[in-house]
């Protein structure tokens, strides 16, 4: 293992510090609770927005806390939830009394812990809301699975939602508009490296030199199929079309989202989302917003996925409201 | 035998020294068809647990309880809200008078806390797979007391951890991965195992 880190069980310690201390101007981070708040506190009737998971993602989530997204974000361990604790204590932090939305992604671990500390906030008197984000086409949603693991959509959700809570939207409006979003967003991903947990000082899997894998997650679970290295074309080709089967995208106008997992250099997003495009267009499916980089990652793994998101006017307009967040900035 | 403060601080000082000692076959299990983090989770969490003052409780009812609440706080992922839901419904089951029926009832309201809280199922590749035989073999050697019994326990726990070895995943991380999760251990079952196999050791 090869990584600029002091200590492979204080590295979360130790980037939330340094975190902390490089944006300090949006954000303040507690440090007992490792939760990042947005600077300045909750807003009087604005309904609070808490999203958190495993860190190793960044800049999810603490990266999307500050003004138009959200207003805390709890850091678990290196891919592993965070407890109840955390959210408990950012749910009562950021409640103005306009309620809570938890917004989490569909992990068994996450589900149990926000649930957890949901019935900690309502034995206090806290109105909670919870959604989970489900929209990774490689995971069959079935009895038999714990269901679509939540990707790339969440930040486009934390987008959209966040500037709907940002105008005022109340709770039940806001939980609405997040169930529209998850219900017409689908992911795919693929890896062409794997990746090293710090604390396991190992890759997660091994992938042979030419091989890839399509369907990965974000903590380096295995996906659907391991194949040859083949070219970006076909590579797109290859990730759109689960997502096109899973919903009619055909006529509709979409957010597009290629997201790179961290490893991969910005040039061959952009080779990749020159082929997203070409494959849209000849599948009828008309881009209108777009979103390019690393934003949801797993660590060091070179890779990328693809979000769609069939996106109504309402969403276009929170998409195109302004964002000032360590990882997302959009003016007016 | 006594299930007092003492035993029951012994029991779960034996799960924290077997759990960080095979920490890193937890890790390999779980890097195979999770997210390697199963040994580093639990053993953090135990630590915190052996860390507590035994002295400080007046039963072993409301030590069991707070080992509970602190691996809810530091474990995270599933094991941290499974681990610590057993734990906090055995506590609240503890018996006073240290029975054999008793210690299987209290064991049992922990596993309808884990069947609960995880929505799982025998037969899903998961710790129920390994403590829901345990506690049938537990309660139909109840009769003979509590060392027995928690013997012929901690051997269905292994062997029910060992037969989740062919089961294709159908909760948690490793459902996944569909047919690829058969032909492998289930971390949670193995961790399991240890607890139960500790509890043999130090309450009987």
């Amino acid at each position: 293992m090869k990584k600029l880190i002091n200590d492979a069980s204080a590295v979360v310690t130790d980037f939330l510090a340094g975190f902390a201390a490089a944006h300090d101007d949006l954000v303040q981070v507690d440090h007992e609770n490792r939760v990042v708040y947005r600077l300045g506190g909750a807003k009087e009737g604005k309904v609070g927005l808490v999203s958190g998971g495993g860190s190793g993602h960044e800049p999810l989530h603490g990266g999307f806390v500050g003004f138009g997204m959200l207003d805390a974000a709890c850091c678990g361990e290196v891919f592993t939830s965070p407890v109840p604790d955390q959210v408990f204590a950012a749910t009562q932090e950021v409640d103005s009394g306009a309620g809570v939305l938890h917004i989490v992604k569909n992990y068994t671990g996450d589900i149990m812990n926000f649930e957890m500390a949901a019935e900690m906030a309502a034995a206090e008197g806290i109105t909670v809301e919870a959604v989970v984000v489900n929209d990774d086409v490689a995971v069959q949603d079935s009895l038999y699975t714990a269901g679509r693991r939540g990707v790339g959509l969440t930040v486009l959700l934390e987008k959209i939602v966040g500037a709907a809570a940002e105008d005022g939207m109340h709770l039940l409006a806001l939980k609405e508009l997040a169930e529209r979003v998850i219900a017409n967003g689908r992911s795919m991903g693929m890896a062409l490296t794997s990746v090293t947990v710090p604390a396991a000082g190992k890759p997660t899997f091994e992938l042979a030199d030419d091989e890839i894998e399509l369907g990965i997650g974000i903590h380096g679970e295995p996906g659907r199929e391991r194949r040859k290295i083949t070219t970006a074309a076909e590579t797109a080709e290859l990730m759109l079309k689960p997502i096109l089967d899973d919903i009619d995208y055909r006529g509709s106008e979409v957010i597009a989202f290629v997201n790179g997992m961290g490893g991969t250099p910005l040039m061959e997003l952009y080779v990749m989302y020159n082929e997203v495009r070409r494959v849209l267009e000849a599948n009828g499916v008309r881009i209108v917003r777009d979103l390019v980089g690393n934003y949801i990652t797993s660590l060091e793994m070179a890779g990328c996925s693809i979000t769609l998101l069939k996106a109504d006017e309402e969403m276009i307009k929170y998409w195109d409201a302004p964002v000032v967040t360590p990882g997302l900035r959009k003016g007016q | 035998m006594a299930l007092d403060l003492t035993a029951v601080n012994q029991w779960m000082s034996a799960f924290a020294a077997d759990v960080h000692e095979n920490a890193d076959l937890l890790t390999d299990l779980d890097r195979q068809i999770g997210d390697a983090d199963h040994g580093s989770n639990m053993d953090r969490g135990m630590a915190a647990v052996v860390a507590l003052d035994p002295g400080s409780f007046d039963s072993p009812a409301a030590y069991l309880k707070k080992a509970g609440m602190t691996l809810v706080s530091t474990v995270g992922g599933a094991s941290g809200p499974l681990y610590g839901t057993f734990l906090l419904r055995v506590a609240g089951g503890w018996p006073s008078d240290g029975d054999a029926a008793g210690l299987g009832s209290a064991l049992r309201a922990g596993l309808d806390g884990l069947l609960q809280r995880g929505r799982a199922a025998v037969g899903d590749k998961t710790m129920i797979d390994a403590l829901s035989p345990a506690l049938d073999a537990y309660d139909a050697h109840a009769g003979e007391g509590i060392g027995p019994a928690l013997t012929a326990a901690a051997e269905a726990c292994a062997a029910g951890r060992d037969a989740t070895i062919p089961l294709v995943a159908k909760k948690g991380r490793a459902s996944y991965l569909g047919e690829r999760s058969a032909g492998h251990q289930d971390p949670g079952a193995t961790s399991m195992t240890m607890l139960i196999e500790a509890a043999a050791r130090t309450l009987s």
